[in-house]
């Protein structure tokens, strides 16, 4: 089978690549930004930068609670500190340390999030956190982005490193397509109109953007145009982006590596429900915990790739 | 269960080195460092030391129970497990596959016998331990709980938290074991975040330390468990500084952090298996 794909790639590489690459381009442009890192530095490809910058990166040891607490420290004392470890341990160990001295106190920490949803595989569901986008969402000042692929994670790096303002950035450990341009830019809060469409609209965001891209063109096959849009910033929402398209389409989906409650569907739904009721359909985990298997087999069993993606969008035409 | 010989422990311990090498070598993924350093507690604890039963029972009331809060080592926890009769040996190589109970880290959901709490995020079975062995003390059950810690996993703030709990109330049916192999992700644990003189940190939060220093050496090791099952039931809890050397028994992975979560390739697999015996017959 080989499928008509309106985006394609040469490579594939880790989403965390892109973040470790970002990170040390933007400690070369801009010498407030240091790092920490809870004894994951390897993981989270944090090691060039700190080979090259040494007095202005941390190694906490095994404590990400404190590393939250020193990050709040150094943001008040000017710098910008890039805070990184799994993101169960930089969301779910650390929630009230994030919601106090960083997101309350607003404060311009980064928080670096690596090994995310159900991707990260073999580790097992006390490692894939599935939560971590609804709780970070629904902390008042905090932006949050969950980028698709290498290049769009490097220039969400970037953009970070300029932004003022308490940031949650999620990437993780699967090597994935690179199929958006190394040149971009990356606007936050500014979703991406990826795929033009009419028939039904797909939201994703993180690796779910490869997988909606797949979907776009098995349903295309079909005779079914989906419009496909990136949603790379989960908060602040592109409501605009989001009710222009549902407005054309009258139908959507959402597609994300976490859970259907707290998730970036819920905050489509309430987008849509504010402004223009249409039907909506989930893709993502629902209500359960991750397990142990290879990335593509989570996928398969959780219903999160391109075949559920297809099946969700003919549930959300049918109900037009 | 009948008390076996050094030398026959030491058989399991070599066999419990291979089922660990052939699990993360079957999945290519995994922790094998650890485990094959606390392959002589795991076995002493659980053929010499623990008075438990295989029929698991969640509540393990009149059983001595073991709780892992270094839950990468996983690998090494299965292998014991099924060879004192916990599950069929053959399940382990079903390790971090698709529809397994034996996940990657220890869960309780797919109810895995031996498993009474999820562990993988560090610092957090020692609470848990505690928490057991108050509740052995209001139903006066004189038995013992066990919890291992990596030495890496004390930089977490709750183990500290724990420790000050433990003394304060007296704890006395517990004991806590420091995986001390001076290890962890990123390298050696005094260029990480130095834990310093964990002896005194320790006698500080008011528990009795015993130091197991031959932590690789079977008799050492049942002397050392001894040693503190006699210092248990005196008003402190209990902890083993267990000296151990991280991927003890294959020559290329002893005593380096490379091997915390790398599993070996086919050709490193080969090499490692040459030098354990195949004592009771591989999974
Ligand atoms: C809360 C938490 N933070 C980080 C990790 C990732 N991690 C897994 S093992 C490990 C190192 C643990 O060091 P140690 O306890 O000494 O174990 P050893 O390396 O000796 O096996 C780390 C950082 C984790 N599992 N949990
Ligand atoms: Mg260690």
């Amino acid at each position: 089978m080989s499928l008509d794909l309106k985006f394609t790639y040469t490579e594939k590489k880790d989403t965390r690549s892109g973040f470790g690459d970002g990170f040390l381009e933007a400690g070369r442009k801009n010498p407030n930004v240091v790092g920490l890192c809870a004894d994951l530095i390897g993981s989270l490809k944090m090691g060039d930068f700190q080979k090259e910058f040494p007095d202005r990166f941390f190694q906490t040891g095994i404590a990400e609670a404190n590393m939250i607490g020193i990050s709040a420290g150094l943001a008040i004392g000017g710098k910008i500190p890039f805070a990184g470890t799994f993101a169960n341990f930089a969301t779910g160990r650390v929630y009230d340390q994030i919601r106090q001295s960083v997101a309350y106190s607003d404060k311009n920490v980064k928080i670096c999030a690596s090994h995310a949803g159900l991707t990260l595989g073999e580790d097992g569901a006390t490692h894939q956190i599935l939560e971590d986008l609804g709780m970070m969402k629904m902390l008042p000042h905090m932006t949050v982005i969950n980028p698709c692929d290498y290049n769009q994670t490097k220039a969400a790096t970037l953009a970070i490193a300029e932004y003022e303002g308490p940031v949650y950035l999620r990437f993780g450990r699967p090597s994935w397509p690179i199929f958006t341009p190394a040149d971009q830019k990356f606007e936050i809060g500014k979703a991406w109109k990826m795929i033009d469409g009419k028939d039904v609209t797909i939201f994703a965001t993180g690796h779910l953007v490869w997988e909606a891209v797949v979907a776009e063109a098995m349903l295309r096959e079909e005779g079914i145009y989906a419009e496909v849009i990136n949603i790379h910033t989960i908060k602040p929402l592109d409501l605009e982006a989001i009710l222009g398209s549902v407005k054309k389409t009258g139908c959507a989906v959402s597609a994300e590596e976490h859970q259907v409650n707290g998730g970036l569907g819920d905050s489509i739904a309430q987008t849509l429900s504010r402004n223009y009721p249409a039907p909506l359909e989930y893709v993502g985990v629902n209500d359960s915990f991750g397990e142990s298997g290879t990335p593509t087999q989570l996928l398969e069993k959780y219903g999160l790739n391109a075949e559920n993606i297809v099946k969700a969008a003919k549930r959300a035409l049918a109900r037009k | 269960m009948e008390k076996q010989s050094i030398e026959q422990l030491q058989k399991i311990c070599t066999q419990l080195r291979r089922d660990v090498l052939r699990m993360v070598h079957a999945v290519q993924s995994g922790h094998p460092g650890a485990p094959l350093g606390c392959a002589e507690f795991f076995v002493a604890l659980y053929f010499d030391q623990l008075r438990h039963n295989p029929d698991f029972k969640m509540n393990g009331k009149g059983e001595d129970l073991f709780f892992l809060s270094n839950g990468h080592l996983s690998a090494g926890w299965y292998s014991v497990l099924s060879r004192s009769g916990y599950f069929p040996v053959a399940e382990l190589k079903t390790f971090r596959k698709l529809n397994s109970r034996l996940q990657g880290h220890p869960a309780t959901h797919e109810h895995l016998p031996g498993i009474r709490v999820a562990s993988g995020s560090l610092g957090q079975g020692l609470s848990v331990a505690i928490g057991v062995a108050q509740a052995k003390k209001i139903d006066k059950d004189d038995h013992l709980v066990y919890v291992l810690m990596g030495d890496g996993e004390l930089q977490e703030g709750q183990v500290w938290e724990a420790a000050m709990y433990a003394a304060h109330h007296k704890v006395d049916n517990l004991i806590a074991t420091v995986d001390y192999n001076g290890q962890q992700i990123d390298g050696p644990t005094d260029k990480i975040m130095d834990l310093m003189n964990l002896k005194a940190k320790w006698e500080a939060f008011g528990w009795e330390v015993n130091e197991i220093k031959e932590g690789n050496d079977m008799k050492s090791v049942i002397a050392g468990l001894e040693k503190a099952k006699s210092l248990a039931g005196k008003g402190k809890p209990v902890l083993n500084l267990l000296y151990t050397e991280m991927g003890f028994g294959v020559d290329f992975m002893v005593g380096t952090h490379k091997w915390h979560g790398s599993p070996p390739n086919d050709e490193q697999l080969a090499k490692a298996l040459g030098q354990l015996e195949e004592t009771l017959g591989d999974y």
